[in-house]
């Protein structure tokens, strides 16, 4: 950041009245000695007040009169917290908590912990690490997935129907 | 006609099923959402359209604002997410502040009416059309904190960033904005000095 735009960046901050007590005595102990600082100053409060001056736009005449016609054909719809049901958001985090225990505990399950001892090895050797031994049949693999990706499905008709259904209520 | 009710009193009415109470939150907040959505979206027409898109979601949403922070600022949200929408299905380009093309393309758009602008000498008219001349991010964040009376933490939570990160990009904003007025009115500059 050069010396420039670090003055501008501390006076915007005192224009906007973001600086910290000890700042704003330090700057205006600057104003009031240093010309340079006095000068920037001056031209940021003049771009500042134009700013504030800036006119905001209008749109047509019949503005209102058009939003309120089309939001005639609407009604407000209900809540978002009155139709989404926390017992089924916890639902979905128990599935997923479960899902991960499910496969950490499967996991750990398959590692050899009998296996040499690796304070002695500096490296652990990649390509020792046998994959197959945590999944090691590749149909259970996809019948598992294919059931999670199932069981979201539903889930996610099942949340919509019951969302139809509140709204046909309302 | 101005009822002088708090936003949440002619909510709370609007809620209750008395729907023409809204019209006095569009009279209230229209100006300030047609600037905001004209400096993402630069035809008046579609400008208007969606502001009036803006105005209709958020009154389907209504039941939704909580109070917990001022209801321009949750209007103002409706008004970037929107705006953000159209543009990307009209597939323009909204660039980040960090885009060095940023200024080619502002430069090329504006050099059309430049000839025009030479002769704009309201000081008020040259600040508003030099903020048209930024580009989007720049535009949006000081029309928020200058005309729409939203501080830095408000701004942060309609843009979803950071405070400081929207002080840095309200300072480098007005720093586009001088330079902008420099180049593209110096006669004025001239005369304000």
């Amino acid at each position: 950041m050069s010396m420039q735009q670090n003055i501008e960046n501390r006076l915007w901050d005192y224009i906007d009245g973001t600086s910290s007590v000890d700042e704003k005595s330090a700057i205006e102990k600057l104003l009031e000695s240093n010309l340079e600082w006095k000068n920037k100053y001056r031209e940021l409060l003049e771009v500042h007040g134009l700013m504030k001056s800036a006119e905001l736009e209008h749109p047509s005449m019949r503005f209102t009169k058009n939003v309120m016609e089309e939001i005639a054909k609407y009604h407000i719809a209900p809540a978002t917290k009155t139709y989404i049901n926390k017992k089924i958001i916890w639902g979905i985090a128990a599935f997923f908590i479960t899902l991960i225990v499910g496969f950490l505990i499967y996991g750990f399950g398959q590692i050899d912990w009998s296996a040499g001892n690796s304070t002695t090895d500096k490296y652990i050797d990649l390509n020792k690490i046998d994959l197959r031994k945590f999944f090691n049949n590749t149909y259970v693999n996809v019948f598992m997935m294919i059931n999670v990706v199932l069981g979201l499905m539903l889930l996610d008709r099942f949340l919509a129907n019951r969302r139809k259904e509140f709204r046909k209520h309302v | 006609m101005s009822t002088g009710q708090s936003d949440t009193e002619i909510i709370s009415r609007v809620l209750k099923g008395e729907h023409n109470a809204y019209a006095e939150l569009v009279n209230r907040y229209q100006n300030y959402v047609f600037t905001l959505t004209l400096r993402f979206i630069k035809s008046r027409e579609d400008a208007e359209e969606v502001s009036q898109d803006i105005f209709v979601k958020a009154y389907r949403s209504l039941a939704d604002f909580r109070g917990a922070s001022k209801f321009s600022t949750w209007l103002y949200t409706i008004v970037n997410t929107t705006c953000i929408t159209f543009l990307r299905k009209k597939k323009l380009e909204v660039h980040s502040l960090d885009n060095e093309k940023v200024f080619e393309v502002a430069d090329s758009q504006d050099s059309g009416f430049r000839a025009n602008l030479v002769e704009q000498k309201s000081k008020v008219n040259m600040v508003t059309r030099a903020i048209a001349m930024l580009n989007p991010d720049d535009a949006e964040v000081i029309t928020l904190f200058y005309k729409a009376e939203q501080n830095l933490e408000e701004i942060g939570r309609i843009l979803g960033l950071e405070t400081n990160t929207v002080k840095v990009r309200l300072h480098r904003a007005r720093q586009r904005l001088k330079e902008k007025m420099e180049t593209y009115f110096a006669e004025e500059v001239r005369d304000l000095n």
